[in-house]
């Protein structure tokens, strides 16, 4: 089984997003660059487990960016991987992410196709959906817990209330939260191989984008905490009703 | 480099009498893509194993702390400089130094790293035979084995050659027999192989042993209970009549005081690295707290006092990180000179590091004492809860004492520093007599007061390093010649010219990685590194001016002491600079980031 693993470059948590020009762009000078979360914890981790279980053949990486990103792919690699790809196109729009992704996956056929269940940057959580629906392709989201059988891909996922189990047939892309696997932490073995295996550059057949992004907005200042006295519940309530308007 | 760039290249102490390239030292904004990715890995493990876990470590848990070291093991953490052959990564002695700083910030832990990767390992490594290092190396470099060594007793500290450990040959001549006391033994609590110095029947030098935990004749005292690093196994270690196979005598009879002293070298500047990775996450947590307290109305942060401690903890860790990978690289190229000239890589590594031993001790000294300025202010940073042990300072602050005490306490380093510079002037490696004179003869000329006409971004403060060379000369010069063979019984004198030696080692540090940065990002980008220069040279050169004072008026007298007084004060005068603005823009800057960014 060949398994393709999307890898999307996003800003460290701790980065301080500043805008530029009218607030129509992100000024990322200074900013520090991690490997999506969810792409790395949890869906290469799984994908790699697969590997070392025997079932995957090759693990591949897949990352849509400019030059720049290559060191967050490499990252990637220094974790494991067989290769990895990326697709020389700077794309905002999960609509033109998943076109390039999908047309790649096409072009060499993979039976599992794992992303994280979303980018912590646009936190829109389509791309995965729209690949498979590109690849015509079964899609299960927000697995907690992955397993295959034969020709099939078994998935737990958490819903309200409860979880389900699914399954579906291969191929298939399937999205990955907490549970899937364990976080690793690159080794000195992996960080040294990582620079010889394999990262191709592919230049894609142009997708337009379907949305533009008008304007940038930072969340609202984090508001001063009030102290209420334990004893002084009837305050608590007071405040809860006048001010906060929650209850 | 070729091999003429290295004939020509800075040797060791050379810096007080040449001038620097900028574009030839290493500075930390040069690591490479997989170097980065070294540290993310060491600062990932210290997140994910190692911090949850303070109180457990430091309550000593059992087995805890071996299996860190195992898990590091398993990341290939305790092997980045053994080479290949013996399980290890071969890297560079700058990436095993970025490896240290990085695993530095893991308290206790960071010291278990220290002692098993530095004298734990290291001694069989450059000193071994073939044999020994097939048999040890691979399970020490896994973390299989753990390493710790023996060298201070009861009654031999910082005088380590005069320790009591007598070993002799056994009657069927197969073992050597080590009787002796071992006392402040890193690692001794879960260590498997131990380096043992003692001296063998009455020689005059002591020699080193491999032990392993199951000889015979090995026991172990209690856990010792300290101030800081709790959760560091120190232990004494008893030898009775301990048999060691004859072939486990380490390097050759009477090597061990060269072996201990090499690899001391090695062990100071690599603490001065373990010393700034605390110094900056106690800095990172010290402006988090510094953002989040508030007092009345505002975060404390705002405040003028705070800003002042905690730009004040950032130049003082930039600074002494220049100094450190400048030293660093140093030591690497000196290394690749000796084997592209043909000698054997371990040898040429022993050599590379002896001839930087003095910038070595002066790092030790600088850095560790940055960590102390550091958690010192960390604490007051955080008020009551500094002393709270709820919060983090508390830890910091104890774990901090220790650096300024192990590897040769910081006086011992201090009195070598002066005394290497000194010996390698006497046996002609330095010419320091020369520009020593050329200082003195320039003392009765017309002075130049210092002027600084020319135009330039690094002009006045190379200007004002090069005076405080000429300080340092007149000064030492001075008390070489009045004093001559009492100048070693002269500790306060000592201290003084080491403290001068540091100062301008570190500024001239501090100068040259700003320089080349910014050659490199340009002066927009490098506002806060060029005002850490700058204050950094400015408080320097009073240093500088109080320690030449101290030692001038200890032993030079008349019309002399006087015209040197007034020299002096020439080679320290700085033009007027307005720090505390400059140090509201270096806080400015970390406070905004809400880390250490530098």
């Amino acid at each position: 089984m060949k398994i393709l693993v999307c890898i999307s470059q996003v800003p460290d948590t701790s980065t301080k997003i500043i805008l530029k020009d009218n607030n129509t762009a992100i000024n990322n000078q200074g900013t520090t660059w991690i490997i999506n979360p969810y792409d790395e914890w949890y869906a290469l981790i799984k994908a790699l487990e697969l590997k070392e279980s025997g079932i995957a053949t090759e693990v591949h990486l897949v990352t849509v960016g400019k030059a720049d990103v290559e060191p967050v792919i490499r990252k990637a690699l220094a974790l494991g991987g067989d290769e990895a790809i990326r697709i020389d196109a700077d794309s905002t729009d999960s609509y033109q992410t998943a076109s390039y992704i999908a047309d790649y996956a096409r072009s060499v056929g993979y039976e599992l196709v794992l992303c994280g269940k979303e980018s912590i940057d646009y936190n829109n959580g389509t791309t995965g959906t729209m690949i498979a629906e590109l690849l015509d392709a079964d899609y299960i989201g927000f697995a907690t817990h992955i397993q295959t059988e034969g020709n099939t891909v078994i998935v737990q996922r958490e819903i309200e209330g409860g979880e389900e189990t699914d399954s579906c047939s291969l191929p298939a892309v399937v999205s990955c939260q907490k549970g899937v696997a364990e976080a690793r932490i690159p080794n000195m073995r992996g960080i040294m191989a990582a620079r010889t295996r394999p990262l191709k550059v592919i230049i894609p057949t142009e997708v337009v984008a379907v949305t533009t992004i008008l304007s940038y907005e930072l969340p609202p200042a984090k508001a001063g905490i009030r102290l209420i006295n334990p004893d002084n519940m009837d305050e608590l309530v007071e405040l809860l009703h006048t001010e906060a308007k929650v209850i | 480099m070729n091999a003429t760039e290295s004939v020509n290249a800075i040797k060791g102490g050379e810096f007080l009498i040449r001038d620097t390239p900028a574009a030839s030292i290493f500075i930390p904004e040069e690591w490479n893509e997989e170097q980065l990715m070294i540290a993310e890995t060491c600062t990932n493990f210290l997140a994910q194993h190692v911090v949850p876990n303070l109180n457990r470590i430091d309550e000593q848990e059992e087995g805890l702390m071996p299996h860190l070291m195992e898990e590091a093991g398993a990341l290939g953490l305790l092997s980045i400089s053994v080479p290949e052959e013996y399980g290890g990564f071969g890297k560079d002695f700058k990436t095993s130094m970025l490896v240290t700083e990085k695993l530095g910030a893991g308290n206790s832990f960071s010291v278990a790293f220290s002692a098993h990767t530095g004298i734990g390992t290291l001694p069989i490594l450059y000193y071994g035979t073939e044999a020994q290092k097939a048999k040890y190396i691979p399970k020490l470099a896994s973390g299989e084995w753990k390493g710790a060594y023996c060298l201070t007793e009861p009654g031999a500290g910082s005088d380590a050659n005069s320790g009591k450990s007598r070993a002799r040959l056994s009657e069927d001549g197969k073992y050597y027999l080590i009787t002796g006391q071992k006392m402040w033994i890193t690692n001794a609590g879960f260590a498997d192989v131990f380096t043992v110095f003692a001296k063998i029947d009455n020689d005059e030098n002591l020699s080193a042993f491999i032990v392993e935990k199951g000889f015979e004749g090995l026991s172990l005292n209690t856990e010792e209970h300290k101030m800081g690093i709790k959760g560091s196994s120190t232990r004494q270690v008893f030898f009775n009549d301990c048999k060691v196979p004859v072939e486990n005598l380490l390097s050759e009879r009477q090597n061990g005081f060269k072996i201990a002293v090499n690899i001391l070298n090695l062990g100071r500047i690599k603490l001065g690295g373990a010393t700034i990775g605390a110094s900056k996450e106690i800095i990172t947590q010290s402006v988090r707290y510094a953002n989040e307290r508030e007092q009345f109305g505002r975060p404390i942060s705002k405040y003028g006092a705070i800003r002042y401690k905690l730009a004040q903890q950032v130049i003082r860790t930039y600074a002494s990180e220049s100094a450190i990978y400048r030293a660093s690289q140093n030591m690497e190229e000196a290394t690749e000179h000796m084997v592209a000239t043909g000698m054997d890589e371990i040898k040429a590594k022993l050599k590379g590091t002896e001839q930087y031993a003095i910038e070595a001790a002066i790092i030790k000294v600088d850095a560790s004492e940055t960590l102390d300025y550091v958690v010192d202010e960390g604490v007051q940073i955080y008020g009551g809860m500094g002393y709270s042990a709820e919060a983090p300072m508390d830890r910091a602050y104890r774990d901090s004492r220790i650096n300024r005490i192990f590897e040769g306490t910081n006086e011992i380093n201090r009195m070598l520093t002066v005394d290497m510079m000194l010996k390698r002037a006497m046996k002609g490696e330095l010419d320091l007599m020369g520009p020593a004179q050329k200082v003195a003869g320039e003392l009765m000329s017309i002075p130049d007061f210092n002027a600084v006409d020319e135009e330039g971004l690094f002009v006045k403060e190379k200007k004002y390093i090069a005076n405080f060379k000429k300080a340092v000369l007149m000064v030492a010069g001075s008390a070489v010649q009045k004093l001559m063979a009492q100048l070693g019984k002269e500790q306060e004198v000592l201290m003084n010219l080491a403290d001068m030696l540091i100062e301008l080692y570190v500024s001239e540090s501090i100068q040259l990685r700003v320089e080349k940065l910014v050659g490199m990002r340009g002066e927009e980008a490098c506002k806060e590194h060029l005002d850490m220069m700058r204050v950094y040279v400015n408080d320097a050169a009073e240093k500088i001016n109080k320690s030449g004072k101290e030692a001038l008026n200890a032993f030079a007298e008349g019309d002399e002491r006087r015209m040197m007084l007034m020299g002096l004060r020439r080679y320290t005068k700085t033009e007027d600079l307005n720090t505390t603005q400059a140090r509201r823009n270096i806080a400015a800057k970390v406070i905004s980031e809400n880390k250490y960014c530098f």
